[in-house]
């Protein structure tokens, strides 16, 4: 069988490889390029979209875990999101809302519609905020820790498997860490 | 109702595909001549279904058909018409519905073009059309129904990333994927082949026309692709080493030593197992970058929607077909024969020395593209390899690669006399050494590539007139040449003068522009002017400006030459309104020789601007060898050896097909 052994080698080669690709599956390279993981997240001070003279700052996340999502009203992929949202608000899930580039009667009647997940909601009228957060699409969700630090960010709309499987175990693992 | 339709279709067209992968190739092997007979009429039931499909995802856009979720995600009411029309292949779901369509076109393609091939040889590589099709039909409808419904139904779209809104990009993934779907043609024979353990010259000639039309699809769409970087992304650049872009080179790569391997065993029946694992190897690769684009696995510029499950199926799917198939080969390779032999010096051996050198380079990009996964996956940290490793393994490579393009062409099969070859490359070694050497002194930045470049731009066109005026030693005059052409297997001759020209024009294109181009980022004021090299560009300022689905400050920079106003350039930086993203929209002077490119930074407040002005000499001459090449692969496929019986049977019987395609792909 030597002769056929040899001619094995482009199978056993690919097969290597196949292995390999396998194994990036599991690795998820979205998490890499984000500078702002394990940073202090940046600061901020903007209007609350539903009473624009109360400001909101990142000081009102400190003490707990906290997820800040950023959404608008001409974000498809964010309507797609929104009752995942409604659900963890009503496991608990703190949520503040960052509303990104949007029109404040269209965003107020947004939520009246599909309803409130948020605890408040940031109005960032120009998007500075965002560009200081690093968002560069609609949705964008962070997970920040007790002590104000972003620990992960989700790029595009959150889904049943990666709450699941990847949001809710951080988020009762950041829960257990000290404030 | 339509979109079901559409989804309905899509599902007949899997049953199809069942059909076709199973009863042909059963057929053959014991011999049911109505078994194989399925296999042309169903391939043309998949191909009617598909179309169907298609055409329905594609009104649902045209007439904003928001409650089809993949509609609502990627299209708009505003969106101008002909980017409704690419919106269809803007993302995930679409761009893969695309792809079986087109599997499914060569497959009816092959089905009506190959009337003077054995039967089972024909429902034998349909049969291989079919399983491939069956795959990417599962994936579409398992895991990426382009069909969803979404409700409630959003009143406006999503719309179609800014930066495919474009006619370069609009047209690039077709051609592209014409490229690598093509190449599954030359595996199914190849597969074909192996199962009926008839590798022979026949074969090399029924493979070789399908190869190189892929193979011109494929270098159109990469050069479009290149085209459209360059004017799209605001940076100048023309390719980026980016995973996406490698995806689409590595089949380019192995697709030519494969269709230069094939030229071998079709004339000298050498090389069999060789070609055999090149095609193999080609459409792997093909379907190696579809499943780097779609799984996530590495992160680009231009990756879509990136998902593990998907990424896993494909996985799954890669193993099967390539695993398989590389199986298959292991198991019949001994016994292939060796074929004819050839001595240390002949064309067979500098073909060898050309193939395994693309090989090389092939694996070298392969290595560059996984690198960062594979530091990943053993935890030596998170790297990408950059640019400047691409480029220098590129032009450690080229040379050598391009002496051999130069030599082959005038060397003999077989056995080739040293002295006699040495006597034909006399005066291209001369005029290459002396030109690289002029260009190259006095040394300064850069001189030393130049010459480099230009001696083996030389070289290659000098060899090739050799080359030329020994064919045409009993011809004379333009008479003589146009007949040659026209003779039996001169357009594959032309076809290879033509491409290896190409090369050599892309080969100065790229070094002059890398080496000699000039850049400058600057402040400027409305009515201030700046000298770049022999240009002096004054900047009149931006103002706003509407598009149909975007706003942009337009601003205005007059070129000047000598005193004489040369051009007027209109950068843009517009943004799209519904995804609120920013895009860069160069104002581009364009030139044989140069080209001006001017585009827009930020505002810098006061009517200032932060403008980056470039010169680029010689870059159109990149692209310019990309045509080249592909319109040397289209003649050498469209040599009338390939074509002769079927154009005779179409004459005797008219057949229902049109002949124009004919032309092309038999």
């Amino acid at each position: 069988m030597p002769r056929f052994v040899r001619y094995l080698a482009p199978l056993v080669a690919f097969i290597a490889l196949a292995g390999l690709l396998y194994k990036g599956l599991s690795l998820d390279p979205k998490l890499v390029p984000s500078p702002l993981i394990d940073k202090p997240a940046p600061a901020f001070s903007l209007p609350l979209l539903q009473h624009p003279d109360t400001l909101i700052s990142n000081s009102d996340f400190k003490g707990e875990v906290t997820l800040f999502n950023v959404w608008a009203t001409w974000c498809v992929a964010c309507r797609q999101e929104h009752p995942l949202l409604m659900q963890l608000a009503k496991q608990g899930v703190r949520i503040y809302g960052l509303n990104y580039k949007d029109e404040r009667a269209a965003a107020k009647r947004w939520l009246q519609m599909f309803g409130d997940p948020y605890l408040a909601n940031a109005f960032d009228e120009d998007g500075r905020t965002g560009i200081n957060w690093g968002v560069y699409g609609t949705p964008e969700t962070f997970v920040v820790d007790k002590k104000g630090i972003i620990r992960h960010k989700v790029i595009g709309p959150l889904t049943s498997e990666s709450i699941k499987h990847e949001l809710l175990p951080l988020l009762k693992q950041l829960q257990e860490e000290d404030g | 109702m339509i979109p079901e339709l559409g989804h309905f279709a899509l599902i007949l067209a899997l049953c199809m595909a069942i059909i076709q992968a199973i009863f042909p190739l059963v057929g053959s092997l014991n011999r049911t001549p109505d078994w194989v007979a399925l296999a042309r009429p169903v391939a043309w039931g998949q191909f009617v279904f598909l179309s169907l499909s298609f055409g329905i995802l594609t009104h649902a856009f045209l007439v904003n058909d928001f409650s089809v979720l993949y509609v609502a995600q990627h299209g708009n009411t505003e969106l101008p018409t002909i980017y409704k029309i690419s919106a269809v292949w803007g993302a995930h779901e679409g761009s893969l519905l695309l792809w079986v369509l087109i599997l499914s076109g060569w497959t009816v393609a092959v089905a009506s073009l190959t009337r003077n091939l054995p039967d089972e040889v024909v429902a034998r590589v349909l049969s291989v059309m079919g399983m491939i099709s069956i795959g990417f039909l599962s994936f579409l409808l398992f895991t990426s129904n382009p069909f969803e419904r979404l409700f409630p139904v959003p009143v406006q779209g999503g719309d179609l990333n800014p930066l495919l809104q474009d006619f370069g990009l609009a047209v690039h993934p077709p051609m592209l994927y014409m490229g690598y779907v093509g190449m599954s043609v030359a595996f199914s024979f190849a597969i074909a082949a192996l199962i009926g353990g008839r590798l022979d010259s026949a074969w090399a000639r029924w493979s070789r026309p399908w190869t190189l039309v892929a193979w011109v699809f494929l270098t159109i769409g990469i050069t479009l692709g290149s085209w459209w970087a360059y004017y799209e992304l605001g940076w100048g650049g023309w390719w980026f080493w980016d995973p996406v872009e490698n995806a689409s080179f590595m089949p380019w790569l192995a697709g030519t030593a494969l269709i230069h391997s094939l030229a071998v065993t079709e004339k000298r029946g050498a090389f069999k197992r060789w070609t055999v694992l090149l095609a193999l190897l080609a459409f792997s690769l093909s379907l190696l970058g579809t499943f780097l684009v779609r799984s996530g696995v590495l992160t680009s510029v231009h990756s879509f929607a990136a998902d593990p499950a998907r990424g896993l199926f494909i996985l799954m799917f890669l193993l099967f077909v390539i695993g398989g198939s590389l199986f298959l080969y292991a198991l019949r390779a001994p016994g292939i024969s060796r074929g004819g032999g050839f001595a240390n010096l002949s064309r067979e051996s500098m073909l060898l020395g050309n193939n395994l050198l693309l090989l090389v380079i092939t694996a070298l990009v392969l290595l560059g593209t996984l690198a960062p996964l594979l530091y990943d996956a053993f935890q030596w940290g998170k790297i990408s390899v950059g640019f400047p490793w691409f480029t220098s393994m590129f032009v450690m490579f080229t040379p050598p690669l391009i002496v051999l393009m130069g030599a082959a062409p005038l060397t003999r099969w077989k056995q080739q006399d040293p002295a006699a070859l040495l006597r034909s490359l006399r005066l291209a070694l001369g005029i290459s050494i002396v030109a690289g050497l002029v260009m190259a002194l006095p040394v300064r930045e850069g001189s030393l590539s130049a010459g480099l470049a230009v001696a083996l731009s030389l070289w290659l066109l000098s060899t090739l007139l050799t080359s030329l005026k020994q064919r045409l030693k009993n011809r004379s005059g333009v008479g003589g040449l146009l007949a040659d052409i026209a003779s039996r297997g001169g357009r594959s001759y032309y076809g290879m003068w033509v491409a290896h020209a190409g090369i050599a024009v892309f080969v100065i294109g790229v070094t002059f522009v890398t080496q000699y181009d000039i850049e400058k980022d600057v402040r400027m004021s409305p009515g201030q002017e700046i000298q770049l090299n022999d240009y002096r560009f004054r900047f009149d300022g931006a103002v706003p400006h509407k598009g149909p689905n975007y706003t942009a400050q337009r601003g205005t920079v007059r070129v000047f030459r000598d005193g004489k106003e040369i051009a007027v350039l209109h950068p843009e930086k517009r943004t799209y309104l519904v995804q609120s993203r920013p895009m860069t929209e160069a104002g581009i002077d364009a030139g044989f020789l140069r080209d001006i490119y001017v585009s827009l930074g930020e505002p810098l407040g006061n009517g200032d601007w932060a403008v980056r002005l470039y010169y680029k000499p010689f870059v159109r001459w990149i692209w310019l060898g990309g045509i080249l090449i592909a319109i040397g692969g289209l003649l050498a496929a469209s040599d009338p050896r390939y074509r002769m019986r079927v154009l005779a049977r179409m004459r005797g019987s008219r057949t229902a097909t049109g002949t124009t395609t004919a032309e092309v792909h038999a």
